[in-house]
């Protein structure tokens, strides 16, 4: 029954595990052909290069690679278009007249039906949105995390196994009585109760997260912080807190991309004129009215992707182990 | 801050319990007091406004009456299939494939995981733009001379869920590649070593021996995919709006276009309900087989 312990603990350690099977040099184990076995242990460059496997192996990976990228060159190709070529045109095929005029539109003065400012109002409401959002929800979260992991109270197992079990109940189930409550507390519509929407649905995983990483540190040090008077806030502003930054920059990476690409709570939890991005890009693009200008729809998508594909681009192994966190929650 | 400058075990409690206040209300309030609330009234006549007349499984006899939540399960049940199969397969040939030794893996390994960073929302329309029969895919081919070439899953009702599949998949293998290569990884190099001593056949020693190896690792993938399935409804509403007609509604967008569409809030309540009890049979004996031994671990 260890297989779950694995799957937790794997991402986080399969790098290192990696780097330990590249020093010690044996011929690679997976999936070679029986012909490498008589191999020195000379391990990096074992084949030629243009051997039949080789071709067969990266031809595959190249083409379903082509077709990963597909979407995204269409989307930048077609923005870049004006839109007689995009009638007349083939949509693989690159602009013939590169243009930003699109782009331009899609931000500063698109249509959702409702107003006419383009994606900036959606852009800084999901800015106003993210930013407290993914701070409440980690401060939440980790010190819940720390509470369970480092001062086992009766009932925190309880009340931690109920939201991670709660973590798989559709969020239609749990939508309605939100809505009433954040309506007698006034909240309903406003950003302040979409914060509080997002910190509630962060808290599973969050804090197992957090859970999970404070109860793997060796608990002497934790034990000598007690010894020496060190209280609970103490021990986490002084011990805690500084030697998590990894995983706060994971719980982070986790937030952002989830938070900014959220649809169901901000068109339930927002007003129109507070929803965030992703619901004008939504309201944008599907509007039925005027004619359809595919090549400001295209620009408006590829803006609307790019906060979460910087983040995914630039954090790169660790955006992988926060997907593979929260490949737990489900 | 003192509070537990004293070791007094009910200060050190006190603390805690109060750090762990938003998870005790957050696990209590909502979670379980929501849910209950909502199977509570899923047995009323509510309507506009949630009321407390209650009208037994009228809701329920309604909802399986209703055209459009069959089609939501029939729906969910072809897009579910499909995409627990080809996520899987699709899924281990990647990361079998990464695990080749190759140059360049992390290059790949972006490239099949970068849609995964998107929201359903972009993947949607994204995949709208490609499918659009006038411009798209079915465009392209007819202007290579192939005049008759018809693909247009968005615009056939027939097969709209398959063209939301393939958005669905192209958003999510990269994901489950993820997990299995992690599991790839985690194969001892001995078992290889030992498959290739007795001249087993690579493909006979990924399926008869790595596989099962990894069933962990599968067990987790399916119940991430599954749960995700149930979940659908951004990628539907970019993609078709649950059009043409209500040919690709899935129950989740059942449910949200009963409560704040159609002010009927007991048949949201009731096929939430439906959506609940679906996630039980599926997470129940999974949790069971997983966490059964629970006590062992740790």
């Amino acid at each position: 029954m260890s297989d779950t312990i694995i799957i937790k603990e794997k991402p986080l350690t399969y790098s290192a595990a990696q780097a330990a099977r590249d020093m010690s040099g044996t011929a690679t184990p997976a999936g070679e052909k029986g012909s490498r076995v008589s191999e020195g242990p000379s391990g990096s460059k074992p084949e030629k290069t243009l051997s039949r496997r080789n071709i067969i192996l990266y031809g595959t990976l190249i083409v379903v690679a082509l077709y990963y990228l597909l979407p995204l060159y269409v989307m930048v190709v077609t923005s870049m278009k004006g839109m007689p070529e995009i009638r007349l045109g083939n949509i693989f095929a690159p602009p013939m007249e590169v243009t930003f005029e699109p782009w331009v539109k899609a931000w500063s003065e698109a249509c959702t039906g409702l107003n006419c400012d383009g994606l900036s109002r959606g852009f800084l409401n999901s800015v106003q949105i993210l930013v407290p959002s993914v701070i409440l929800s980690i401060i939440i979260a980790s010190v819940n995390g720390y509470a369970l992991a480092n001062w086992k109270f009766k009932g925190g197992e309880l009340f931690f196994t109920i939201l991670i079990v709660g973590a798989f109940i559709p969020y239609q189930v749990m939508i309605y009585p939100i809505v009433i409550m954040l309506r007698e507390i006034g909240l309903y519509g406003s950003l302040t109760g979409l914060v509080i929407v997002h910190t509630i649905f962060g808290m599973p995983i969050l804090t197992l997260l957090f859970r999970n990483y404070f109860a793997s540190m060796p608990e002497e040090l934790f034990k000598a912080a007690r010894v020496d008077g060190a209280g609970f806030w103490q021990i986490y502003f002084r011990i805690m807190l500084p030697m998590s930054l990894p995983i706060f920059v994971v719980a982070i990476i986790l937030q952002v991309t989830g938070i900014w690409n959220d649809f169901l709570f901000g068109v339930i939890f927002t007003k129109p004129d507070l929803y965030p991005m992703t619901v004008q890009l939504n309201n944008i693009v599907n509007s039925t009215q005027g004619v359809i200008e595919y090549n400001v729809n295209m620009a408006a998508t590829i803006l609307t992707g790019l906060v979460p594909l910087s983040v995914y681009f630039v954090s790169g192994k660790l955006f992988v182990r926060g997907i593979a966190a929260g490949a737990v929650k489900g | 801050m003192a509070v537990t400058a004293r070791p007094a075990r009910w200060h050190r409690n006190l603390s805690a319990k109060i750090a762990a206040i938003p998870m005790i209300a957050t696990a209590l309030v909502v979670f379980v007091g929501g849910t209950a609330w909502t199977v509570l009234y899923s047995f009323t006549n509510s309507k506009l406004l949630p009321r407390q007349k209650f009208v037994g499984l009228d809701q329920y006899e309604r909802l399986w009456g209703s055209a459009k939540w069959i089609i939501s399960i029939q729906n969910l049940a072809i897009y579910g299939a499909f995409s627990l199969v080809f996520a899987l397969v699709v899924g281990f040939l990647l990361a079998a494939l990464l695990d080749q030794k190759i140059r360049f893996e992390d290059t790949f390994r972006t490239i099949f995981l970068y849609p995964f960073a998107l929201s359903f929302i972009v993947t949607g329309l994204a995949w709208q733009w490609i499918l659009n029969p006038d411009f798209g895919v079915q465009a392209v081919v007819r202007g290579m001379g192939f005049e008759s070439f018809t693909f247009d899953p968005l615009y056939n009702p027939d097969i709209v869920i398959y063209g939301v599949l393939i958005a669905g998949l192209w958003h999510e293998t990269g994901l489950i590649m993820c997990l299995m290569l992690a599991g790839l990884r985690g194969i001892d190099e001995d078992i290889w070593k030992a498959a290739r001593v007795d001249g087993i056949p690579v493909w006979k020693t990924y399926l008869f021996i790595v596989i099962p190896m990894m069933r962990g690792i599968f067990v987790t993938a399916v119940v991430l995919i599954a749960s995700g399935i149930i979940k659908v409804y951004d990628l539907i509403v970019a993609q078709t709006g649950g059009g043409p007609g209500i040919s690709s509604e899935v129950p989740a967008k059942y449910v949200y276009d009963a409560m704040f569409l159609s002010q009927n809030l007991g048949q949201g309540f009731a096929a939430s309900t439906m959506m609940l009890l679906s996630v039980i049979i599926v997470v129940v004996p999974w949790a069971y087989l997983e966490f059964g031994g629970k006590a062992r671990r740790v």
